[in-house]
Formats: structure tokens, sequence, C-alpha cells
């Protein structure tokens, strides 16, 4: 804990507040994860550790070592910009995937696929 | 001459500024390498081919990315708090509808955003018909959610690629 | 004292990763289905992400971004990947 006695006091508040709201937002979607039902449900709750999550301990960090180094840091916005691009495209994929394996076997709480099933087009 | 040099500019000046990032210095030598990476890389981009697509508006784009960006911070908010709280009543399921948007990267983009932001999750799209499939996590009113899409949306992307 | 503040801090959020992460593994460990497990792996990965700036944060050196950018980039190939082979390796054979 050497490095942090050298932050004035409002940067150390503010870097506590990040770290730990990103983190509980992080948990939160875990615990999401772990507690849902369906497949689909459980897509929604990640996505909060890859968006607000990562956004606020990203932003913690900035902080941290832009005051310790007093001078910007600002790389670790590289992380934020490919997470919030990459995330969803996996989550598309998975998405798609589970739908053609839930129709392939026969599942009836999906949607049929508007190509092939007798779905009704006004929906 | 520039243009056969550099067929992609902005991706080698996206190139360029993140190898900046990564190198955390400004010395020359890392400006030569990382002009060097930019010009490789984006020349490397023409055996790909992709589809050029212009931007109509650049002001409406900002406007865009501000939208979803307070998109995003609430949802996770309203998701958070229904992880946390988890009431009984909630109801997730899939919605059907029509889109008008057809341009390659309008819908990329609308993926992305529908994807990105939590409660909502893009599932399927048909091309050829433009019906698309996406998952609600909570849904209470489903014209609401179509509405959303297309108004906040759809309609901003159809301004920005097919003026 | 605000140092001290931080350090708690920063312990405390290395508590709910940790916890996160175990989440994600029972998760993934019931499954019931593929497509779950790859999901809570890519979870994992975000959890492991943030621990380890965390951790920079708590020792102060820049180290720890790079692995965390390494294990960003791995996490969403190998994600990306997965759901590939879902679509096409195992249901049609």
């Amino acid at each position: 804990m050497t490095a942090a006695s050298e932050l004035p006091s409002w940067a150390a508040l503010g870097v506590a507040i990040l770290v730990v709201a990103g983190t509980t937002m992080t948990l939160l979607g875990s615990i999401g994860l772990l507690r849902f039902r369906t497949f689909y449900e459980r897509l929604h709750p990640p996505t909060l550790g890859s968006s607000s999550g990562t956004m606020l301990v990203v932003l913690a960090s900035i902080l941290y070592f832009s005051v310790v180094r007093s001078r910007p840091s600002i790389h670790e916005i590289l992380i934020l910009i490919f997470m919030t691009l990459t995330t969803p495209v996996t989550f598309i994929l998975l998405a798609r995937a589970a739908l053609y394996r839930d129709r392939t076997e026969g599942n009836s709480d999906v949607p049929s696929d508007p190509l092939q099933g007798p779905a009704d087009p006004s929906a | 001459m520039i243009a056969r040099l550099l067929p992609y500019p902005a991706l080698a000046a996206v190139l360029f500024v993140v190898w900046m990032f990564l190198a955390q210095s400004v010395s020359p030598g890392q400006i030569l390498l990382g002009t060097a990476v930019a010009v490789a890389a984006s020349g490397l981009m023409v055996s790909l081919r992709p589809k050029r697509t212009k931007v109509a508006s650049w002001s409406k784009a900002l406007v865009l990315g501000w939208i979803v960006l307070v998109d995003i911070l609430r949802s996770n908010l309203t998701v958070a708090w229904i992880i946390a709280s988890n009431p009984k009543t909630r109801i997730s399921s899939f919605i059907q509808f029509d889109l008008a948007l057809r341009s390659e990267a309008g819908l990329t983009i609308l993926a992305l955003i529908i994807t990105a932001t939590p409660g909502t999750a893009w599932v399927q799209f048909d091309r050829a018909s433009g019906s698309l499939v996406i998952h609600v996590f909570d849904l209470v009113d489903e014209d609401e959610w179509i509405d959303l899409v297309r108004t906040r949306y759809e309609a901003l992307l159809i301004e920005i690629f097919e003026p | 004292m605000s140092a001290q503040v931080l350090s708690w801090a920063l312990l405390v959020a290395q508590l709910m990763l940790g916890l996160g992460m175990i989440c994600a593994a029972v998760r993934m460990i019931i499954g019931p289905r593929a497509q779950d497990r790859v999901l809570s792996l890519d979870s994992l990965y975000v959890s492991a992400m943030l621990m380890l700036l965390v951790f920079g944060i708590q020792t102060g050196r820049t180290l720890y971004f790079e692995s965390a950018l390494v294990i960003a980039l791995l996490g969403f190939t190998s994600t990306l990947a997965l759901a590939k082979f879902l679509m096409r390796g195992e249901v049609i054979e």
C-alpha cells in the first residue's frame, strides 16, 4: 500500500468510490447470471460488468495513475473502447447459436423462424 | 498518390492513435513505427474489399452517440435494481417487428447498440423481410419497446446512413 | 486516513470480484447447456480483467494494464470461436 499513501485525499476517495461502484455492478451481473432461469434471461446481466463495471474501474484507474504520475494517463481508455465494441458482438453470436440449437431440438419456448415457420407477418 | 498509399485514411488514423496510446510516448521512433504500422495495416484492408459507407451527417452521429451513452448508463441502473430486488412479476420475452433500415453499417450499429444496452439483446434479423427478433429482459409494454427502437435509434441511423 | 479508506475499498473490490468469479464458475459447472457455459466463461474473463486493473491500482504498476488488455483480447476471440462452434460443430454432425 505504499503507492496509495502519496495520493491527495480527494483523489483517494474518488478512486475508492469508483472502484467499489464498478465492482458492485460486476458482482450484480454475475449474481444475475447465476440466478435467472432461462438462457435468454441470463444473457442480460453480464452486460452490466462489461459496460458500467468496466467503465467505472477504468475511470478509477485513469484518475489514480493521472494523479500519481501528475500527467494525464488515458491509455486505459483502450480497454473501455475495446470492451464496449466486442462484448455485443460475442453476445449476438451466442444468442444466435442458442436460438439455432433450441430450434433444432424443437423447444417450444423460442420464436419460430420467420423464414420457415408460420409466424404471423403483422407482429 | 495519397489515395494509393492510404486507401482508408480514417482507419490508418485510428490505428496510429491506438499505437501511440499503447506505446505511451511521443518519441520520433514511436511516431515512425506507428505510421509504418498504420500504413501497412490499412493497406492490407484493400484485399478484403470492404464496402465504402458514407456518413451523411456527423453531427447526428454525435447526437446518437450521446443518446446511446445515456441509455446504456440508465438501463445499467435499471437492470442492476431488477437483479438486486428480483420482482416476481417480471416478464421477459421475445418481441418481433419490422425495420425500415437497410444499410449494412446502420444495421451493424443498431445491433451493437441494442445488445450493448443491458436489458435488450439482438437475437435474429432477416435481411430479406427486414423482420427483427429481440429479447427484452423486463417487458412491460411491447409497443413501447418497438416505438423506442424505431424512433430513438432507427430514425437517426436512417438519417445518418441513408439520407 | 484517506489512504486507509482506499486500501479497504480495493480489498472490498477484490472480494466482490472474487465472489463474482465464483458465481460465474458455479454457473459454468451447473450449465445446463453449452451456451450457458460459454456465457459464464465470458463473464469470468471480464471479472478477471477487472481484477487485474484493481491490482494495478493497488500496486501502482502499469504492468497490469497490459495483461488486462491481453485478457480482454483473448477472451473476445475465444468466446467468439466457441459461439461459432456451438452453431456449426455440435448439433449437425
